[in-house]
């Protein structure tokens, strides 16, 4: 999937997970006038609410974990994770590092992957405007569900049950209703 | 007395492109006291010298930071050539010296645009990073890569440099000067960065020799401290090499020293290229390590230390490396004590903070 066009002007938001800084300074590169990604409206903005497309580079671990949780939980929908370096897909040569759980899929969902140590601006532009196209199908969904009857939807949304239960062939457990009551009480009660 | 709030800082923060934690205790605007917190990057990369051999430990350590990994690689393979009891060829040793300037060169232009930023002058940022990209050039048309170049191995150089494109090195460079003059020039005269940096994060002599700062930082603070004059790497000593230091030991006077360690590292690249003898670029190293080596060398942002110890097979024991950020922290604390909170942010960046070289 590629965007043909952007429609709106994507802002990303970049944490280091764990690093060597040479993915961190590429990424910076690419916002810089050999590469100049600014020119599409693209920009770098520290604050996750205002973003977009969340760069992370290097690994995650015990300590970083909850940080790239975090950030991701405080962008808005629809949003887009971009795993920039090698260390960021799997953990690269770094795999092996007592402090090092892997890739940032082991914490949060991504999108899009660019190999690589360091990775190549190049590279990093190629994954963002993969990126724009997972955006603009997130935001096309969005959009789709708002518009829709209601009807419509809660009838697309049990079509959509029916064959993942047909694909998973048993249908899974759901709370009866006096396990709801009972959780919403315990609910209430906090 | 005011009230005091704790304002968190970091880890991750708009100017930060690598995350470190400050509690910034605050008594209105003025920070009272700085508590650092690290360990975001740390990923305990010595400890692979059990499970990788001392040849792929090289590529190892020269990941511990993207921008000085030259001279990381520089400093892995010294120290495990002291080791190995191996005496590196000439040829490579200066080969070595004009990229390990190259890499200065490159990082002093990326700490400039990313204090310009740090100040919000946007324009200055970017100016910077473009001639930088030229220096980048260089990098990959003679060792392959832009960021990291594994072209260091024990034992010399992986491959040699041609004398052509060494002196087509040397023109380029010389093309920059005024070009990077030109930026420069802002940095020193105009006066609103003027106003951000002078007399800001005042460090004098006798705290900067207290607190064991190095590299730039206690080079602006007027004590004349440098690795390369010891002449334990690399070929300083025939080249003729003086540090640059600076009296006011404010944000400028780092910043200045830095500046002309730009226009230094160009000189002493002309002067290698013109002095550099023909001959091999490596020499064969025995399979097994055994014995220990510890070396000191000048990175950009000051003194790191390199330590191998072999144990008589191809894996190393123990591979210590300690580096000029970790060193620099007691100083950045004491120069946030008594600063604006608008400060902070400059005065985080002017000791040019490398986390990953910190935690490795």
């Amino acid at each position: 999937m590629s965007a043909a066009y952007v429609t709106k002007s994507p802002w990303v938001v970049h944490y280091d997970g764990s690093s060597c800084n040479g993915c961190d300074i590429e990424v910076l590169a690419c916002l810089t006038p050999m590469y100049d990604v600014e020119r599409f409206g693209i920009i770098n903005c520290g604050n996750p609410k205002h973003a977009d497309v969340f760069l992370v580079t290097g690994s995650v671990n015990e300590q970083n974990k909850g940080i790239v949780k975090q950030i991701y939980e405080q962008m808005p929908e629809p949003k887009v994770v971009v795993a920039v370096g090698i260390c960021a897909c799997s953990g690269g040569i770094f795999k092996d590092c007592y402090n090092v759980m892997g890739g940032v899929d082991q914490v949060i969902p991504v999108d899009a992957y660019v190999p690589g140590c360091a990775a190549r601006p190049e590279a990093i532009i190629d994954a963002v405007v993969k990126g724009l196209g997972v955006l603009q199908a997130k935001r096309d969904a969005m959009v789709k569900a708002v518009d829709a009857p209601a009807e419509e939807v809660a009838e697309a949304a049990a079509e959509e049950v029916a064959t993942e239960e047909k694909k998973a062939g048993a249908v899974p457990p759901i709370f009866t209703m006096a396990e709801i009551k009972v959780n919403t009480m315990d609910f209430l009660k906090k | 007395m005011a009230k005091r709030t704790i304002v968190p800082f970091g880890p991750q923060h708009p100017v930060l492109p690598e995350p470190i934690h400050l509690d910034l205790v605050l008594e209105d605007e003025t920070v009272v006291e700085a508590i650092p917190s690290i360990g975001y990057i740390h990923r305990g990369l010595e400890k692979l010298c059990e499970i990788k051999d001392f040849e792929q430990m090289v590529y190892v350590v020269e990941r511990i930071c993207g921008i000085c990994s030259f001279g990381h690689g520089w400093g892995a393979c010294a120290s495990m050539e002291g080791a190995l009891g191996v005496e590196v060829p000439e040829r490579a040793e200066y080969l070595r010296t004009i990229l390990h300037e190259l890499g200065r060169v490159h990082s002093h232009l990326l700490w400039l645009g990313l204090m310009a930023d740090g100040f919000g002058f946007e324009s200055l940022f970017n100016h910077c990073w473009r001639i930088r990209e030229t220096v980048l050039d260089l990098f990959e048309k003679n060792t392959g890569g832009r960021v990291v170049f594994s072209i260091c191995k024990p034992g010399g150089m992986r491959k040699d440099i041609s004398n052509e494109n060494l002196q087509e090195m040397v023109r380029i460079l010389n093309g920059l000067k005024a070009e990077i003059k030109e930026i420069t020039d802002v940095f020193i005269e105009d006066s609103s960065v003027k106003n951000r940096m002078t007399g800001v994060g005042v460090l004098t002599k006798e705290e900067a020799m207290e607190l064991c700062a190095v590299g730039p930082t206690v080079r602006g603070s007027g004590v004349r401290q440098d690795i390369r004059l010891t002449g334990d790497h690399g070929v300083y000593k025939e080249l003729g090499f003086e540090p640059c230091v600076e009296e006011a030991g404010d944000c400028m006077a780092r910043t200045v020293v830095r500046i002309r360690e730009i226009f230094q590292s160009i000189e002493l690249i002309e002067k290698a290229v013109e002095m550099i003898p023909d001959g091999p670029v490596d020499v064969k190293v025995p399979k097994k390590v055994d014995g220990e080596f510890a070396i000191r060398l000048e990175q950009p942002r000051g003194e790191a230390f390199y330590y191998a110890k072999g144990q008589g097979t191809k894996f190393l024991k123990r591979m210590r490396v300690r580096t000029p950020t970790n060193i620099n922290i007691p100083a950045l604390v004491k120069m946030l004590a008594g600063a604006d909170l608008a400060d902070v942010p400059i005065l985080v960046l002017t000791i040019d903070p490398c986390i990953s070289c910190t935690e490795r």
